[in-house]
């Protein structure tokens, strides 16, 4: 069985203390994991700057071809992962045994991850809006409109706690290492294969070793992590989200709330968004943030619900190593019992209509894990509670509300598409602050344009635009240096 | 206690049997005086009234102790603490400690002297080469009504040295964790942390020290942001209590921490049972963890939790059970919120130990450990 040690600044390290990852459906070890005391991620801390330092001697093009060497050597190589190897089609195997994502669905994942490590440049130049790499990487340059611009560096390293439940989130953290900043990733407990396979792609495309630290454990290690690092991505729920909130060290990811909205001009042709709905709830099993939690129009919506109950609800459960499986596995299988409980209570209120009840019971529970089928619910109003929930499996909630009201009521979206040719009610969607990633037009939420920035922009994260002053010979120096003359 | 020992050499066979019969006579001795109405304390005599045989007549040996229900440390909430003071000790000065990080309404034990004898018991089994008589010390712990803050002091004191201490309020650092402000949490510890940098600054020539784990830890990287150590500024011997004594940490700590250059002895213990002394930790060991009661006067047992009279066998996990067996407290078996396992005597402490202490799984939601 492997054997995944800690990491630190590339280091294995082997703990006394050790947890192991067991397939969800056999109760198999499929891996032996090192569990770090918060201690050494502390001491470790100490040595952050040369993170730094030791990607700085590289440019940025250089680590940007590193990157894209990684991609491929990620996606189709056997790479030594911990104290053995592993070929990709065994990292597809033992990332869906351990998170109950089906295979199909990892495997798709890893594509994600390869076009996002293969167009990297491009992504840079747009969350940078354009800017020479070669200006973060020395602090400071000149503008081709001969500007002095200067970004600095908030941290040498980024922390991030990564979640056990979603390999799709993985492409945040990816840009970082070509910005020559450092990375700390706390692995979920069900996920450690990304970071550890991507972490021996890059060293394998010759990003040094040093850059990279991974600390495996429980939840103090994941507290430490924010704790300890100057800046930190996190994962969690609604409630982590709003501990954080305002605190410039930590961006949190959160539920997503994401919606579909169906302008009055539009919605009387509600059938030709039909595939665009479906898709936007259920595709990646709807685990994700930018999965369809949320329809809302201001007639028909009781059809649309049928309508979507019809396509989704005959949904089954299959294999995860079956090409058509469609749903992941709540791998705690208490999980998927609570949140059906907390459905059914929350279905008997009045004006909820469960339209997926006519296709079978949705809690499908097995010895060692449980799924959730997918739930379509109508909402006669937005009052009532089910129309803010969002679960981790395909569930959509399609809420009658007039269109003046929807922006009063549909509350924090992560992504929303607004399906309207309105100007002035697409005025004011462009105006809500509560709208993170706005779609108009018929885009599924689930659709990333990776040029655009995702909750948060991370080169604004991790670098500040501040003022810097050169005297009038330094900068006809610069200007030389940069062909500017 | 009530299984037989693996097999081990007949010279600690031996041990073990006095070390048995020692214990029977001690609890003959102290169940006579916590029940005799001459020495008694109000509590015991009065709860002699609800049991259904006679302690005087039918407690001959620590067995024998189980036919008393388990003790339960809400008895120990509120007053009067005279209750629990034996007729001889009434005129006696007394001290009243109160329990680690508890709120609202706190459990309290009264004590005459039993800290000072359990801590000068200790003294002897620290190494004179790491814990030099003379020494002065540094309590790095909860301040405020508990034992600890004493014991320590007098512990320092009865080696020849003088103790320097610092304030900390647990119940402070609990109602921090349970309000998620976390960041008050790290900068109250850095108030510590501050209090004890001062110290060692001050030119009090401080080589030995107590503190909690998570004190040491934050300590120690304290002074290496300053470029140094626990050893370089003098500490040659630390010992320590909690249950955050994993294997793992434990190594990081000498490791790392201690650079292998300062010596720690990992200690168990409470308010209630006084503390029980790690068997030496050692990398060929795996860094492991023995705690062995300070047997006559309390005595730790490894039981199924599902049923207390009932020993795990050796290598086997079971929950903490604790008597006390002083003149001035009588703990017929208290169920502790830690689990362990079960190990086998040894020459220095011929008796069961426990090694692996950590919160007992089934109440790890509801507990909070390793506050300071």
């Amino acid at each position: 069985m492997i054997h995944l040690p800690v990491l630190r600044w590339g280091k294995p390290y082997e703990s006394l203390e050790v947890d192991q990852v067991v397939h969800f459906l056999t109760g198999e070890a499929m891996a032996r994991v090192s569990q770090a005391n918060p201690g050494l991620l502390q001491r470790d801390l100490r040595r952050a700057a040369q993170a730094r330092d030791v990607l700085r001697q590289f440019r940025p093009q250089e680590l940007l071809e590193k990157i894209k060497q990684a991609a491929d050597l990620y996606l189709k190589e056997t790479l030594p992962v911990g104290d053995g190897t592993q070929s990709p089609e065994e990292f597809v195997k033992l990332q869906s045994a351990s998170t109950g994502l089906p295979e199909h669905m990892c495997r798709f994942n890893m594509q994600k991850n390869h076009f996002v490590l293969t167009h990297m440049d491009q992504i840079l130049d747009a969350l940078t809006r354009g800017l020479d790499l070669e200006i973060l990487s020395r602090g400071y340059g000149v503008e081709s409109r001969g500007v002095v611009v200067s970004y600095q560096a908030q941290a040498p390293v980024l922390g991030v706690v990564l979640p056990s439940n979603s390999p799709g989130v993985h492409t945040l953290w990816l840009p970082v290492i070509p910005m020559q900043l450092g990375l700390v990733l706390k692995p979920g407990p069900q996920e450690p294969w990304t970071p550890y396979r991507m972490t021996a792609a890059f060293v394998q495309a010759g990003v040094p070793a040093e850059a990279i630290s991974i600390y495996p454990g429980g939840p103090e290690m994941g507290a430490a992590v924010v704790t300890h690092c100057p800046r930190v991505m996190i994962f969690g729920g609604s409630a982590t989200v709003e501990q954080y909130r305002g605190n410039p060290r930590v961006q949190a990811h959160g539920p997503g709330f994401s919606k579909i909205l169906l302008g009055d001009d539009v919605v009387d042709q509600w059938e030709q968004y039909l595939d665009l709905m479906a898709e936007s709830i259920f595709v990646n099993s709807g685990r994700g943030c930018i999965n369809c939690s949320g329809i809302w129009a201001s007639r028909h919506t009781r059809e649309i619900a049928q309508a979507l109950a019809e396509r989704l609800g005959p949904v089954e459960v299959k294999p995860p190593d079956d090409p058509q499986a469609a749903l992941a596995a709540f791998t705690v299988p208490d999980m998927a019992r609570q949140i059906w409980e907390l459905i059914e209570q929350e279905l008997q209120e009045e004006g909820v209509e469960h339209m997926t009840a006519p296709y079978g019971p949705r809690l499908v529970e097995q010895e060692r894990c449980a799924y959730l089928r997918p739930v379509i619910v109508h909402c006669e109003s937005p009052e009532v509670a089910i129309a803010k929930r969002e679960y981790m499996f395909p569930f959509c909630t399609v809420v009658k509300c007039p269109q003046e009201k929807m922006l009063e009521k549909i509350g924090p979206t992560l992504v929303c598409t607004a399906i309207t040719n309105d100007p002035q009610w697409e005025r004011q969607l462009v105006d809500a602050t509560h709208i993170d990633r706005l779609n108009l037009g018929p885009i599924p939420t689930t659709r990333i344009n990776w040029l655009q920035p995702h909750e948060g922009n991370i080169v604004e994260f991790l670098y500040r635009a501040r003022a810097l002053q050169l005297s009038p010979q330094r900068l006809e120096a610069l200007k030389s240096q940069c062909n500017l003359a | 206690m009530s299984q037989s020992t693996p097999a081990v050499s007949p010279q600690l066979q031996e041990k073990v049997r006095q070390a048995r019969e020692q214990l029977d006579a001690h609890v003959e001795e102290i169940v006579h005086w916590h029940f005799h109405p001459n020495t008694g304390c109000p509590f015991w005599l009065e709860k002699k009234q609800e049991l259904k045989f006679d302690p005087l007549k039918e407690v001959k040996c620590f067995e024998d102790l189980k036919k008393f229900p388990l003790f339960e440390d809400e008895w120990l909430r509120g007053g009067p603490v005279r209750r629990w003071v034996p007729q001889p000790y009434q005129n006696r000065p007394i001290y009243v400690f109160e329990t680690g990080g508890t709120t609202g309404v706190p459990k309290t034990r009264v004590v005459i002297e039993d800290h000072w004898i359990d801590y000068e018991l200790f003294s002897e089994t620290l190494p004179e080469e790491y814990f030099p008589k003379g020494a002065n010390w540094l309590m790095l712990g909860p301040s405020g009504p508990r034992r600890l803050r004493l014991a320590v002091e007098h512990l320092a004191q009865y080696r020849g040295g003088i103790c320097f201490c610092i304030d900390l309020d647990p119940r402070w650092v609990i109602k921090l964790i349970k309000k998620g402000w976390m960041e008050h949490l790290e900068e109250y510890k850095r108030h510590c942390i501050d209090q004890a940098l001062t110290i060692l600054d001050a030119g009090h020539d401080i080589r030995c020290m107590f503190a909690t784990p998570k004190l040491l830890e934050a300590l120690a990287l304290a002074l290496e942001e300053r470029g140094a150590s626990i050893p370089d500024v003098g500490i040659t011997g630390i010992f320590s209590g909690g249950t955050e004594f994993t294997p793992q940490w434990t190594r990081f700590c000498i490791e790392e921490l201690l650079d292998n250059r300062t010596y720690i002895t990992p200690t168990y213990g409470n308010t209630l049972m006084g503390l029980a002394c790690s068997k030496p930790v050692s990398k060929e060991d795996g860094y492991k963890v023995t705690y062995y009661a300070p047997q006559p006067r309390a005595v730790i047992e490894v039981v199924n939790p599902d049923d207390h009279l009932e020993v795990v066998p050796y290598g086997q996990t079971g929950r903490v059970k604790l008597y006390t067996l002083t003149k001035e407290l009588f703990i017929p078996g208290f169920l502790e919120r830690d689990e362990g396992e079960r190990e086998p005597p040894y020459e220095k402490f011929p008796w069961d130990g426990i090694s692996g202490v950590r919160p007992f799984s089934r109440l790890k939601k509801t507990t909070v450990v390793g506050v300071y």
